[in-house]
């Protein structure tokens, strides 16, 4: 168990663009971090940074305190789990737990233990003697934990190790390794582009684009607060609703509709507004007049695709509010986010 | 199958007559002092090529595969250029051991061994075990480098993280997978060079084969064209058919266990 510091890492592979510029993360002990983005942003390139499996270009990954750039892999402490497992083919699954312990000259007596003890854990027993082919892919995922589990390692990194299994046991073990990672303590990093196992997993999120980091917060801050319109589009389904606006003095004008602020809004001029979809509602008062376009059912909610003055709107609504060809939208003023039109970075509001 | 037939006979040397002797060839050919002297060399021989032709096939491949690990183009460059190499590395290989300009020979030389190839027994033993591995290397190497590369790389970072040692890993890991592949060519190499090495044989030993090292299959030509002895001729190459028949068997038993194991 360890704190991990990531200071000004970045990463060329070519000379050229950078695939991670210039991250600073701090890590604490024990804290369950979550690396989200879309595909080719990074997010593995400084995920094996920290393994060790790719050296780092620029900057300074520390450990537990110490600077770890120069290690090789196995003597930085870390486990890894991988997409695909990467189980060794030829061992049994004990074999495939014990491996690392062996190789750093673990005594047999507490290998055995470490490994029935992670079996218990992880409901492997019945299959210690198989080989990984013999395994369902649920299985396998278990016992790539298992091997990062027995080491009891400063740090567990994982890459997208839910991906390949099927929506229901991507959902079940999701729950699984939250409440290992609690129950164990272990400083983990967790890399996905599910934006929802990144909120359900995350203690605190890490939203990367183009190697570069957009936001560092909890989910609910991420959630609440993005902090540009990539994170407010990213972040959270269905995307929030980002139109163009124009703010004058404590006056949105968002097409024809106009909202009336009470408390000064942050610039003055074009803007790019935010607002989630659930935080629409209908109105029979004054709001934004939206013309209905489709309709999606998704069982608990129903989503309302709208447009309004050639903006795409849509809004989460409960199934049992009647719909019509035109709706009027209520939005509560605090829940409208407002983004530099240029730059697309969150400008405060109150 | 006319071998298996003449095997039995007797014939003269002008094939005007043929008498039947049973396994009297067999016999003569099996308990010939000068037959198994060359059945042992054979072995010998097999044995020596297959394991250094594997070894250092397997080096270059381990090191070529470190170094072109992800870039495609670099793999399909290597493997192209060593599948025209093995016909020309044979005519090299045979070059380096001419008693006149052969490189190889003038290298002995500086130090002081005194090489006679087709003369010296030793000698043609070792020119002829070198050019019969140098040939097979690149045969070797295609199949190990393409055995080392269908690994899975995140295989290769697993062992990196739970071993430190790159040898350990190597030989835990590594070797252990690509064991398919290295039976497959202990077959193959076995049978090159109880074989195939027919032509590198004879341009070294250049029909001159008294007192030098031949092969089993060598001496079934010579027998059978040069001294005109048909049926024992026919009854030894019968016995290497056999030999053949042995490990294709367990070549077939193999390929059949592989398709379980993936
Ligand atoms: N070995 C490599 N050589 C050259 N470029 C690479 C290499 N690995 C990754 N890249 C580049 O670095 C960038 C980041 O890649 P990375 O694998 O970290 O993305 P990612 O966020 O993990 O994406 P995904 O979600 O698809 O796995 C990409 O543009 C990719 O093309
Ligand atoms: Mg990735």
């Amino acid at each position: 168990m360890a704190a991990i510091e990531i200071s000004s890492v970045s990463k060329s592979y070519t000379g050229d663009a950078l695939a991670v510029d210039n991250v600073d993360i701090e890590i604490e002990d024990g804290e369950f971090i979550v690396l989200v983005g879309p595909s080719g942003c990074g997010k593995s390139t400084l995920l094996r940074m920290v393994a060790g499996l790719e050296t780092i270009t620029e900057g300074e990954v520390k450990i537990g305190g110490k600077v770890v750039n120069k290690k090789d892999p196995a003597e930085r402490d870390i486990a890894m789990v991988f997409q695909n497992y990467a189980l060794y083919p030829h061992m049994t699954v004990y074999n495939n737990l014990a491996y690392g312990l062996k190789n750093r000259g673990t005594p047999k007596a507490e290998i055995a233990a470490r490994v029935n003890e992670a079996a218990r854990m992880l409901e492997l027993e019945p299959y210690l003697e198989r080989k990984p082919r013999a395994l369902s892919g649920g299985q396998r995922q278990r016992v790539a934990m298992g091997r990062a589990i027995v080491r009891k390692p400063a740090a567990f990194l994982f890459d997208e190790p839910l991906s390949n299994l099927d929506a229901k046991l991507r959902v079940s073990m999701r729950g699984e390794i939250k409440h290992l990672q609690k129950r164990l303590g272990t400083t983990s990093i967790y890399v996905t582009h599910d934006q929802l196992e990144a909120m359900t997993l995350a203690d605190r999120l890490v939203v990367l684009n183009g190697g570069k980091i957009e936001q560092i917060g909890t989910p609910l801050d991420v959630y609440h607060k993005p902090a540009s319109t990539f994170v407010a589009n990213f972040i959270g389904s269905p995307a929030m609703n980002l139109v163009e606006g124009k703010l004058t003095g404590g006056q949105l004008m968002i097409g024809d509709n106009s909202m009336q602020f009470s408390s000064a809004p942050p610039a003055d001029g074009p803007v790019t507004v935010g607002i989630r979809p659930e935080d629409l509602q209908p109105t029979t008062g004054t709001g934004i007049k939206a013309r209905l376009d489709y309709v999606e059912e998704l069982g608990a909610t129903r989503l309302a695709h709208c447009m309004t003055d050639g903006e795409r709107l849509t809004a989460a609504l409960s199934p049992e509010i009647p719909l019509a060809d035109e709706l009027t939208f209520a939005v509560l003023p605090e829940k409208v986010h407002f983004y530099d039109h240029a730059t697309g970075k969150r400008l405060s509001n109150a | 199958m006319q071998a298996v037939q003449s095997s039995f006979y007797l014939e003269d040397p002008f094939g005007f007559s043929a008498t039947f002797v049973g396994f009297d060839n067999y016999i003569d050919a099996l308990t010939s002092d000068y037959y198994l002297h060359v059945a042992k060399f054979t072995l010998i021989f097999t044995i020596l090529v297959t394991f250094f032709s594997l070894a250092l096939g397997l080096l270059l491949a381990a090191k070529a595969d470190d170094v072109i690990r992800g870039s495609s183009s670099y793999k399909t460059l290597l493997i192209s250029v060593y599948a025209i190499a093995p016909p020309v590395a044979g005519l090299i290989g045979m070059m380096f051991f001419d008693q006149h300009i052969g490189p190889f020979v003038k290298m002995a030389a500086w130090f002081g061994w005194d090489m006679k190839v087709g003369i010296n027994y030793f000698d043609t033993a070792f020119a002829m075990i070198t050019v019969a591995v140098w040939k097979q290397i690149p045969y070797n190497f295609i199949f190990i480098l393409s055995g080392l590369q269908s690994i899975p790389v995140s295989v290769r970072e697993a062992a990196a993280i739970d071993n430190r040692s790159r040898f350990g890993r190597f030989w835990t890991v590594t070797l252990p997978l690509l064991a398919p592949t290295a039976f497959f060519l202990l077959i193959i190499n076995m049978t090159y060079s109880l074989f195939d090495t027919f032509g590198i044989i004879d341009v070294i030993v250049k029909d001159k084969a008294a007192n030098n090292p031949i092969t089993l299959v060598y001496k079934v030509y010579m027998d059978g064209f040069r001294g005109n002895d048909i049926g024992g001729s026919a009854a030894q190459s019968v016995i290497l058919m056999l030999i053949v028949l042995v490990l294709t068997f367990f070549q077939f038993r193999f390929i059949e266990r592989r398709v379980h194991y993936n």
